[in-house]
């Protein structure tokens, strides 16, 4: 299947050039909150993007028939609708990792990212445009969580999807974790250097100092 | 001297436009205005003519630093002694501590160094000489026992997030020493608080002999490394009456150990005595601000009388005096609140600056069980408000005048 150029601008913007987190810094709070550990970040991208997809879809199907003033109500009501199967599929199939997200799962539903979304892009274009913005925005907030959990459990506690990597000998000869990697400061000096080495990558996103 | 300034003034064309050198300028200008007297004067008219420079400042501080940090190698070097249960002479304690602390020292200064050398070529400006009271700040302030590999972790943490990316000396927002010593303090808290390391049992760099008993050093009966501060928090003691702080071998702990400094605690802070030397060096060549440095322990005061008052524990009840010998208060106070980049700048500002510091550090200290000091803590919180302070002052000046002018018109 081949995609247009048009498409493709869609699909894969938001992974780099129009990322949610690094460019349009939507979605902090969960990047910051879910991601101490690998897996349940992992779990949040896939969340996130499902919703993103799926959501976008049906709010684009509706968007003729939408009346504009009440258009965000009728959103909530979609996202709220898709979250909470996503919350009880979570919980039915993967309890653990959803009491790690806690109350997140359920935040998806007030995420920026999603209504930002919904607002910009499904609201003025058809179902299958959409559905690939929904796609690439997910992935786009995802991978960065990927990136965060990866480094933060890695660091904070010595282990990948709960196995430990960092061999025991380093311990022993006075390695220690890094506590500040589970906390929350540390996940957004994280972000801050991630969009430090983007913004270097990309010069044309950096802003001009006067 | 005259023979180095020479060998200088030989291989300057390489380092000049043209030179082969020419990127290493920055490294060549840094080392020659550090042995010599920088040869560069104003381009535009000035009003004042005096040699105080940012290098001359930087250096007095480390002056003022030195009976801190030469006291505080003699005590570590005491505290293991006593720790080991071994009588030895004044030059072995301060050799061990010497020994002890000196890696340390050097590890910050090359980590610290080499990044600032390297941020000044990749931007192709002038290495600064800010980082030549930081680098000797950090061991100071950390406890003997932090392992070398953090010092350089927390280092170069510091010097980049805290320094570099506001855009190097003189732009921070916080103090660069105390972000070091948070960074540590909230990723390795085992080493960073409580009685295991504030007194090094073990020995440095082969001296100390320490009787190994199953890899970990043998101490005396009743050995305790807890700092003051931290017996203070974990005492279930009524009263402060009936509550006493001791030494390492579980010695009591006069008023005047805790003057001097013959405590458990960080390198620089245990003694009051030459902190207070310090102050007034500083306070005499006018580097530091006498009026934060009071400000401090007014609020101190301030806080301790009012929760005096009204004290249900023992910790509520400890007079002011030993709040401001014992832990960092003096030594923040003295080196670290009255930092000239992250402090208040307006003379009124740092009145309420300094104030709350002490304010908040003594409110931590009391209220706070987790954390038995809060020097570093309220520092940094005020940090953050020092332009806020400023601003306001600044502000409620421009309105006063105002209404002044306004006045005379009127008239």
């Amino acid at each position: 299947m081949a995609l247009s150029s048009k498409t493709k601008a869609v699909l894969l913007g938001p992974l780099n050039k129009n990322n949610p987190i690094l460019v349009q810094v939507l979605g902090i709070c969960s990047s910051l909150a879910v991601t101490s550990k690998l897996e349940p970040a992992i779990v949040m991208a896939i969340a996130v993007t499902i919703v993103t997809a799926f959501g976008n879809v049906i709010i684009s199907l509706l968007r003729k028939t939408i009346p504009n003033r009440i258009r965000i109500i009728v959103q909530l009501v979609v996202v709220a609708s898709l979250v909470t199967i996503v919350s009880e599929i979570l919980k039915a199939y993967a309890y653990d990792v959803n009491k790690q997200l806690s109350v997140f799962v359920g935040l998806i539903v007030t995420n920026c990212i999603l209504m930002g979304r919904l607002e910009a892009f499904a609201l003025g274009n058809g179902p299958w445009a959409s559905f690939l913005d929904g796609i690439g925005n997910g992935l786009g907030y995802g991978w960065i969580l990927v990136v965060l959990g990866f480094f933060r459990e890695l660091l904070g506690s010595g282990t990948l999807m709960g196995y430990k990597v960092i061999p025991q000998s380093f311990y022993d000869a006075g390695y220690l974790n890094n506590g500040l990697m589970i906390l929350p400061p540390m996940a957004l000096l994280l972000i801050a250097c991630l969009i430090w080495i983007h913004r270097a990558k990309n010069k044309d996103l950096q802003e001009t100092t006067n | 001297m005259k023979a180095l300034r020479n060998y200088f003034d030989k291989i300057r064309p390489n380092f000049e436009e043209g030179g082969k050198y020419h990127w290493l300028h920055s490294v060549y200008e840094g080392f020659e205005s550090f042995l010599f007297v920088p040869n560069t004067t104003s381009k535009s008219g000035v009003h004042i003519h005096d040699s105080r420079d940012t290098k001359r400042t930087m250096s007095i501080v480390v002056v003022a630093l030195m009976p801190a940090l030469l006291f505080g190698m003699y005590n570590v070097g005491l505290q293991h002694y006593m720790a080991i249960g071994m009588e030895v002479g004044f030059w072995t304690r301060f050799f061990y501590g010497l020994l002890a602390v000196l890696p340390q020292i050097v590890i910050s200064y090359v980590v610290g160094l080499g990044i600032e050398f390297t941020v000044a070529q990749m931007k192709g400006e002038e290495i600064a000489e800010g980082f030549l009271v930081t680098g000797i700040l950090i061991p100071m302030i950390l406890p003997i026992d932090t392992p070398l590999w953090m010092v350089a972790v927390a280092t170069a943490f510091a010097v980049i997030f805290a320094k570099e990316v506001f855009g190097g000396t003189g732009y921070n927002i916080f103090n660069v020493a105390l972000i070091a010593r948070a960074f540590l303090f909230f990723s390795y808290p085992s080493k960073m608080s409580g009685d295991k390391v504030f007194v090094r049992t073990g020995s440095a760099l082969g001296m100390g002999h320490p009787e190994m008993v199953d890899g970990v050093a043998k101490t005396v009966d009743g050995f305790s490394g807890a700092t003051p501060l931290t017996q203070l928090a974990t005492t279930d003691a009524p009263h402060f009456a009936s509550f006493s702080f001791t030494g390492v071998t579980g010695q009591p702990l006069s008023l005047s150990d805790m003057f001097w400094g013959f405590i458990p605690g960080s390198v620089g802070e245990v003694s009051t005595f030459a902190i207070l030397l310090g102050a007034i060096l500083l306070i005499s060549t006018g580097v530091g601000s006498w009026k934060t440095m009071l400000s401090v322990f007014l609020g101190g005061l301030f806080t301790i009388t009012l929760v005096n008052l009204f004290a249900v524990n023992a910790t509520m009840e400890m007079p002011a005096y030993y709040h401001f010998l014992l832990g960092g208060f003096a030594f923040g106070a003295v080196f670290m609140a009255t930092d000239p980049v992250t402090s208040a700048r307006t003379e009124k500002g740092k009145w309420i600056y300094g104030f709350l510091i002490g304010l908040i550090a003594v409110t931590i200290r009391i209220f706070n069980p987790g954390y038995p000091e809060g020097m570093m803590l309220a520092i940094l919180l005020m940090n953050a408000f020092a332009p806020l302070i400023d601003f306001y002052v600044i502000d409620a000046n421009v309105k006063q005048r105002l209404k002044r002018v306004g006045n005379n018109k009127r008239k």
